[in-house]
């Protein structure tokens, strides 16, 4: 096995406005290895990937690429050096096609004036080619999949012959085939001696391909281990420096009557029909199905966004809700799915955040009470932990699972009856998952009827009382939770006997 | 915080202009000229708080000028018909709150984006008003009408009582009303204000209606200073308006404005034309300084923004 690193870093810091987001990382990437970067939201990865790639730069430290001492990095050092990065989310030009957005990155599209777009075309087909795919280079980028453009982008570095690449969470949008074909492109490069950097929060992922793990916490480096030498439970001890009794602590609560219920609900507008179900006050119910399944639509009809044809049933009274702020004075709260698009207003502060939704609460005769939102601000960041230097910073600089527990508050605040919860941790870290799995807890053992949408069938299946499993925009089974698997779930899911069998292959 | 920067900044253009005009000049700093100047640009800054708020929720408004130009027709009207001043400038303040309501429908109810909203109210309204008049101005006014019946300077006190209230207000209000807050939210992100209960549609609304009672307030104000009132007031009014707005550091994509930064903005943008006839520089240059002004406030914005996005939203 070649041991040449490639890269390596050493005592690498960085600090953000008096934060000290890497206190000294150090990383070695060698010559035709695939090496894992794990570590909670806010233990510095996104920022040490920065720093490789030259967005930023590092305050102390020594970066050596290839050898080479490497100072004043720029994205475009860096790119020269084989340096390439492919994001959870694809960066594609959507309005271009595939063939013109691999040219723009390779720069080298243009000799003279003409644009000479066979050879571009010509260019895309044989790099699409190489990683096994069969796309039209003329296509519109904004056309494809997500796994398409994943692809695209992937192309886009082998392009530039990237000799080092870095990925953060390329599987985050992916279905399990686009993740095998990923995987068998991973080892293709690995076989011809391209280091890889992964980064991903999915650990059954990082057994499958890593070859070493190094682990972040808090900044720091904590550990470089060999993948071979480590299972899961110990990845998650090395990353949140404790080890997890439990994953998933259910509490057994006393059910009360019945806080919400809909009967054959249908929304023309969003594709939705024959829906029936009922939450009871302190019983926590899942929502399982494939991503567009009709579960996200279910959540904007109760909460008022896209208004249903037929009443919904609040504690046995009919009501038609007609917008958020009416269901929001009913007593439903509603986190939404994507906390930078509908979530969190980043650029205000924590205090004003979590106020947003009961502002009643903290106004008076039309005025805000600030020391008021300001108190409950910071008993807020107290009792969910949230790592913050107080209420006044700005959302915008937290960490994706500290900004989850502050969109989290903001619906505590309104203290809701009923509390729909759209994939309360996604693109979360360990920790703050586990805390936010103890708070949904607590809710419910305050009497709270939860609804809670998850695409991770262990989060389901450890968390839930029932599971409603959602097919073609409608309910296709309820599940009791003494009944319920994996399987059981996925067979519903997929609408046929079939996917029994898949889930056991898989599991 | 880069509010604070560009509010000092502001701050300094202006004492140092301060300081070049008693310098180099005789006659800038003297009583009549300086009331002279604010009654002058009275207009603007009452609009201009307006605006604040209307480009705060991301939105912008370039009917001012029209509705200014019609409020000041109808101040007129109603005092020519006899009833009492008090009167007819709440019927002026009505009547641009009523057009302020207009271009608010359009764009929060019927969703037509303000700037084609209020670019078809900016046309329609302004010959609607010539069909009206057919160019003829308002005479043969009360004598009560110019100045209110009061003397010059009572008037003029009277006038920084009310821009004074006006700009207090403003700037209080985004801090500590309830309405503030949601505005600020509102153009920071709507689809999220809207799904903390905000009533988004409602703060657009209110927004454009409050700047159309500031225009007509303004509109009253500025048509008693004269004993006619021209049919064609308020050209170009809008433009000086949301330059000063720009200037004083609002984003125009919403979210980020101060009252303070604003004041700084007409303050600036008012004084330079003056001060640059009291230099005894041609008069033609005073659109080109003020373009130049407008310029690197919005290219100082543009270059904030632009480091502001190198840090967060790559490789995120």
């Amino acid at each position: 096995m070649p041991m040449n690193p490639i890269l390596s870093a050493t005592g690498i810091t960085k600090s953000f406005a008096g934060i000290q987001a890497l206190k000294g990382v150090s990383f070695e990437l060698r010559e035709g290895e695939v090496h894992a970067l794990i570590g909670e939201n806010g233990a510095g990865k996104s920022t040490f990937t920065k720093i490789v790639t030259g967005a930023l730069q590092p305050d102390s430290g020594e970066l050596v690429v290839h050898g080479q001492r490497v100072a004043n990095f720029s994205p475009q050092a860096a790119r020269s050096l084989g340096i390439a990065a492919i994001h959870q989310q694809p960066l594609l030009f959507p309005h271009l096609t595939v063939a013109e957005n691999i040219a723009l990155a390779l720069e080298n599209g243009a000799s003279g004036w003409r644009v000479d777009w066979k050879r571009r075309h010509g260019q895309a087909r044989e790099l699409l080619h190489r990683v096994g795919v069969d796309l039209d280079p003329k296509r519109i980028a904004g056309s494809l999949s997500m796994a398409e453009q994943q692809i695209v982008e992937i192309a886009k570095a082998i392009g530039a012959d990237a000799k080092i690449l870095l990925m953060d969470e390329p599987t985050a949008l992916l279905t399990d085939r686009e993740v095998d074909h990923l995987f068998s492109l991973i080892r293709q490069f690995r076989q011809s001696g391209v280091g890889i950097v992964y980064i991903s929060h999915r650990l059954e992922e990082i057994q499958a391909i890593a070859d070493r793990i190094t682990v972040l916490r808090d900044g720091n480096t904590i550990a470089c281990r060999e993948a071979a030498g480590i299972d899961r439970g110990g990845m998650i001890q090395l990353m949140v420096g404790r080890s997890l009794a439990s994953i998933f602590p259910k509490h057994t609560v006393a059910m009360g009557a019945t806080a919400l219920e809909v009967c054959n609900l249908s929304n023309s507008s969003l594709g939705l029909h024959d829906i029936s179900f009922s939450v009871k006050k302190g019983e926590i119910l899942g929502m399982a199905g494939l991503v567009g399944s009709g579960r996200t639509e279910l959540a904007k009809t109760l909460f008022g966004l896209s208004p249903a044809a037929c009443p919904i049933y609040l504690h046995g009274s009919p009501v038609q809700i007609h917008s958020p702020a009416h269901a929001i004075s009913l007593g439903i709260g509603y986190l939404p799915e994507d906390r930078r698009q509908h979530g969190l207003i980043l650029d205000m502060d924590l205090g004003e955040n979590m106020s947003m939704a009961s502002l009643d609460s903290v106004c008076r005769l039309g005025l805000v009470h600030r020391e008021k939102e300001a108190s409950q601000g910071e008993r807020y960041i107290r009792d969910l932990r949230i790592k913050a230097a107080g209420a006044s910073v700005a959302a915008r600089t937290l960490s994706g699972g500290n900004q989850q527990k502050v969109a989290l508050a903001r619906w505590l605040a309104i203290d809701p009856q009923i509390m729909i919860l759209d994939e309360p941790t996604q693109g979360v870290d360990v920790g703050s998952k586990s805390e936010i799995h103890e708070l949904i807890g607590q809710m419910a053992e305050r009497g709270v009827a939860i609804i809670l949408i998850s695409s991770e069938l262990p989060e389901i299946l450890g968390m839930c009382d029932r599971i409603a499993v959602f097919r073609k925009k409608t309910i296709a089974g309820i599940l009791q939770r003494e009944e319920a698997t994996q399987a059981r779930i996925m067979a519903l899911a997929f609408g046929h006997p079939d996917a029994l069998a898949q889930e056991t292959v898989q599991a | 915080m880069s509010y604070r920067v560009r509010e000092i900044a502001l701050a300094v253009t202006i004492a140092a202009l301060m300081l070049l005009l008693a310098w180099r000049t005789t006659g800038f700093f003297t009583a009549t000229n300086l009331v002279d100047l604010f009654l002058a640009n009275l207009p603007t800054m009452m609009i201009a708080i307006g605006m604040t708020m209307v480009i705060l929720t991301g939105e912008i408004d370039i009917s001012v000028g029209s509705i200014f130009a019609i409020c000041s027709v109808v101040m007129g009207e109603c005092a020519r018909a006899g009833l009492p001043m008090v009167v007819s400038v709440l019927i002026a303040s009505v009547a641009g709150a009523l057009m302020g309501a207009a271009n608010g429908g359009l764009t929060a109810y019927i969703r037509i984006p303000s700037i084609v909203a209020t670019l078809a109210t900016m046309v329609a309204l302004r010959d609607g008003l010539r069909w009206y008049t057919q160019g003829a101005w308002i005479q043969g006014l009360p004598q009560q009408f110019q100045w209110f019946g009061l003397s010059q300077s009572s008037f003029t006190e009277l006038c920084l009582a009310v821009v004074t209230v006006t700009v207090l207000l403003g700037a209080a209000g985004l801090k500590h009303l309830r309405i503030g807050r949601e505005i600020i939210a509102t153009g920071s992100n709507k689809a999220a204000a809207h799904i903390a209960g905000i009533h988004t549609s409602r703060v657009v609304f209110g927004v454009f209606a409050l700047t159309g009672v500031l225009t007509g307030l303004a509109a009253a104000l500025n048509a008693v200073r004269f004993n006619q009132v021209p049919s064609n007031s308020g050209l170009g009014l809008e433009l000086k308006v949301i330059a000063a707005v720009a200037v004083g550091g609002a984003a125009i994509t919403g979210g980020a404005a101060t009252i303070t930064g604003t004041v700084l903005g007409v303050i600036l943008l008012s004084g330079i034309g003056s001060a640059l006839t009291f230099l005894g520089i041609n008069a033609y240059w005073e659109k080109a300084i003020q373009g130049a002004i407008i310029l690197i406030a919005v290219a100082v914005d543009a270059l904030q923004f632009y480091r502001r996005d190198d840090a967060h939203t790559l490789a995120a």
